[in-house]
């Protein structure tokens, strides 16, 4: 049994170094991709609709990036590759942006798909889209020839790429959406709607599924390569697992239960794969109020640090299945720097700070009181975690709970907060995800997710200014890691760990998407083994 | 008093009482912190004050709390539900697009309860100290006690992981293709544990009210009567004690089946059944005044209406009541 199983990992191996031998070679790949057959996918969230380009969030991606295509795509290594337009150019000013659009594509509805589509969404998506930051920079879009567009800028707009990929810049029909009705309201966001993606849609019932099918005339020649995709809205946790489990569901994105990914693992007919969402960049951490209170001492700040012990919680909680975050930026991101203070478990060291700077032990051994917010049930243990262990380093620690989420929302934004857990999303760019939480000109009272921190730094603006209008890469590198290496000495937050988002796919499922968007990406590629 | 007076003042009085719960709950959702606009931002990753403000305008929910108030029950005196917040669709729309699926559900959990409920309540009431009724004792303070999304999962791994008999959730596969019949059993298959699940729950309430009262009136001059008489012992159950038992089941089930929302929400998300449980649990999350609202006119309604059913089933059922 044991010279078996040795020899077959052993012809594994060769068999691996011969196709990745074939493949350099350019030869095609040993599998031909077979056509038809029905997809399987749990999806958690009812959407609100499925149209991205005036909705943003998972819940609108999965199916949304299934039914719209964007002008690009990326790999799994952040690198833009052609989709709707075949070719794009930035000019030497950095101020224009030229897209040549795949000629031949059409809608849904045979209506060909145009420059004027492009320059449409492109206008929609910033009236209506919550992420002002995306094409905030975009004056106009000029439309020389039907499948030329060229959008001119205000600056130099490096995240205009990431912008243009996946469910946020989905290239949505004039003919339908331009009928002057309010698109965010607009009727066909929900039914018959009229894409541009690979998947039509079939039929989209609230609570129960999204049926897709197969758009013949895509403008890729061959694809896709499934019949129909049925989406399956599976709300609790345990019941899409066992879906998964008994092959009754083929594929499920963004799981992130660590008790059930462990549990998927053993089964060897799963893929379980950690692989991707890098983009989608789920950031789980702890926010202080920089302003007010206790948490305005930057020495408070750095003593709660390292007193909180994020290889435990990791360890505890995440079982192994999540990844450490030291910054904002995800450590997916080409941007993440990892030389920064983490904050490793030091408690003589947390202790020692707040006797230096005088916040004494009373004969409680209390030094003050603090208070810890969370929204919602995932985050709970870590704010329970926090009363026990800053004890340790007199805190008294009062964890505070919220009705719902908009009661923790309202809380938050107007800055009523010692300290809360918190989970923000990168969403591509640091310029579209990441400036927001660290900007002064984005303290916002009343709005969640904004600058809620009330952090405010000269340098830390200009730096997210500079790597934020230029299209060099290593100049951006350089700018964000001392964007990072600061946030890290001032510490508005304390970035506990990236969530460990996961595509869990049956064997059966060939090309289950990794790209950096996870399963927020076109499925043209994905087909099912005999 | 006649019957139908009766009746008509308890139709006023339901009416009145549909306001009541109406302005009760406005008034509480608007107590609390945070609203709609809010939960839009969290689904979608965050927004900019503007867009929260265009989408409290929207939705008149910049305007003072009387004013929404009175425009929210000038609407609904006029029949209209209004709008959800979070679907941007009409209320009555989404409740009637759900509401079957509840109504399957509950009825047929409500009437698997009642029927083995009674039978096990008078099977024990036979041998008041054996082992059946003590067996039915034990299993239905099980079923009582057992948490409903507990015994939902367990059920899951059961009959879903282990012995793959039933699918994971849902109502119908949508993969399944063929004409009515097939359709139906699919859907049967489909229903099967969401609603052994729910019914396990009243199954206790029904068996231990229908033993109780079983009980009672075995003891009654009349049975010893009929017993005497040489009526088979079978007849005597049946005929001469189960119908006269039947009074305070028949109340329980009255109360029982107006819990339509209650009872089902759990059951509904465990099993991802898409009926108006899982409808209300998410305008709850979500702030979604108008559903929520709508969901609770609802089934205020459908509380005043078995109320009254169950004063008429109760007067077929014993010619001596009078209605008061």
């Amino acid at each position: 049994m044991k010279t078996m199983k040795r020899l077959s990992a052993a012809s594994w191996l060769t068999l691996a170094a011969l196709a990745g031998m074939s493949a350099g070679a350019g030869l095609a790949a040993a599998d031909e991709p077979k056509r038809g057959g029905t997809l399987v996918m749990s999806v958690q969230n009812t959407p609100r609709h499925l149209n991205p380009a005036v909705q943003s969030g998972i819940a609108t991606g999965e199916p949304g990036t299934q039914l719209f295509a964007s002008p690009l795509r990326y790999d799994d290594g952040w690198n833009p590759q052609p989709y709707l337009a075949r070719s794009w150019a930035v000019s030497d000013d950095g101020l224009s942006v030229t897209l040549n659009l795949v000629k031949g594509a059409t809608f849904h509805d045979g209506a060909p798909i145009t420059s004027a589509d492009v320059a449409f969404s492109v206008e929609t998506v910033k009236a209506n889209h919550p992420f002002k930051s995306m094409f905030a920079p975009v004056q106009t879009v000029e439309t020389p020839d039907a499948h030329t567009a060229v959008l001119k800028l205000t600056q130099p707009h490096p995240a205009l790429m990431l912008a243009m990929s996946s469910q946020l810049l989905p290239i949505i029909p004039k003919h339908i959406y331009g009928d002057g009705q309010d698109p965010k309201t607009h009727p066909r966001n929900a039914e018959n709607v009229v894409g541009s993606g690979p998947f039509k849609l079939v039929e989209f019932k609230r609570d129960q599924h999204i049926i897709l099918e197969r758009y013949d005339d895509f403008f890729i020649e061959g694809r896709p390569y499934l019949d129909r995709i049925v989406m399956r809205i599976i709300k609790d946790g345990s019941a899409r697992a066992i879906a998964l489990d008994n092959g009754s569901a083929h594929v499920s994105g963004f799981e992130l239960s660590p008790r059930d990914l462990l549990r998927l693992k053993k089964n060897p007919d799963l893929n379980v794969s950690g692989q991707g969402y890098a983009a989608i960049g789920s950031i789980v951490w702890l926010a202080f109020n920089t302003k007010d209170g206790m948490t305005a001492d930057k020495r408070v700040r750095q003593a709660i640090a390292y007193a909180v012990d994020r290889k435990f919680l990791l360890r505890a909680i995440m079982l192994g299945t999540a990844q450490a975050a030291k910054t904002g930026i995800h450590p997916g991101s080409p941007f993440y720097d990892a030389g920064v203070n983490g904050y490793d478990l030091d408690l003589e060291r947390a202790n020692a700070i707040l006797d230096a700077a005088g916040y004494a032990r009373d004969a409680d051994g209390i030094r003050f009181p603090l208070t810890v917010d969370f929204g919602w049930e995932t985050v709970k243990p870590y704010a329970e975690y926090l009363k026990p262990q800053l004890k340790k380093i007199g805190i008294d620690v009062t964890v505070r709970a919220s009705a719902d989420f908009p009661s923790w929302a309202k809380r938050i934004s107007n800055h009523d907060f010692d300290m809360t857990m918190d989970n923000v999303f990168n969403w591509g760019d640091p310029v579209i995800g990441v400036h927001r939480t660290y900007a002064a000109d984005n303290i916002k009272k009343g709005v969640i997710w904004s600058n809620t921190q009330q952090y405010a730094n000269p340098r830390v603006d200009e730096l997210m200014q500079l790597a934020g209008s230029t299209y060099d890469l290593g100049a951006r590198k350089k700018h964000y890691a001392e964007f990072q290496r600061i946030l890290a000495e001032d510490l508005p937050i304390y970035w506990l760990y990236a969530a460990p988002y996961h595509t869990v796919a049956n064997a059966k499922v060939a090309n289950p998407p990794n790209s950096i968007w996870g399963t927020c990406s076109p499925l043209d590629r994905v087909y099912l083994k005999d | 008093m006649n019957f139908t007076r009766a009746l008509a003042k308890r139709i006023g009085f339901g009416l009145l009482l549909l306001f009541a719960v109406l302005i009760l709950n406005f008034t509480l959702i608007s107590l609390a912190p945070g609203d709609i606009a809010d939960t839009i931002a969290g689904v979608m990753g965050g927004a900019d004050a503007q867009v929260l403000e265009e989408i409290r305008a929207r939705y008149g929910l910049d305007q003072p709390f009387y004013v929404q108030l009175w425009r929210y029950l000038s609407a609904v005196a006029a029949l209209d539900l209004g709008y959800s917040y979070y679907f941007d669709t009409p209320v009555t729309t989404l409740i009637l697009e759900k509401l079957p699926a509840t109504l399957l559900l509950v009825f047929s959990a409500q009437i698997t309860a009642i029927v083995t409920g009674t039978l096990l309540g008078v099977l024990a009431a036979k041998k008041p100290g054996g082992a059946v009724s003590l067996t039915v004792t034990f299993l239905s303070l099980f079923g009582f006690a057992a948490p409903v999304f507990w015994t939902g999962i367990l059920l899951i791994i059961l009959f879903v992981s282990v012995f793959p008999v039933f699918p994971v959730g849902g109502m119908f596969d949508v993969t399944v293709e063929g004409g009515w019949l097939v359709r139906s059993l699919d859907v049967l298959r489909h229903l099967c544990l969401p609603m052994l699940t729910l019914a396990s729950v009243f199954l206790a309430l029904y068996s231990r009210h229908a033993r109780a009262s079983m009980l009672e009136v075995l003891g009654a001059d009349y049975i010893r009567t009929a017993r005497a008489k040489g009526v088979p012992e079978r007849r005597v159950l049946y005929r001469h004690a189960l119908k006269n038992a039947l009074g305070p089941v028949v109340t329980v089930a009255g109360l029982q089946f107006s819990a339509v929302i209650s009872g089902a929400v759990v059951v509904e998300t465990v099993f991802s059944w898409p009926g108006l449980g899982t409808l209300a649990l998410q305008s709850i999350l979500a702030r979604d005044t108008p559903t929520i609202l709508g969901i609770l006119f609802f089934s205020s309604l459908v509380v005043i209406a078995f109320n009254i059913l169950t004063d008429i089933a109760l007067r077929a059922l014993d010619p001596r009541i009078k209605s008061g």
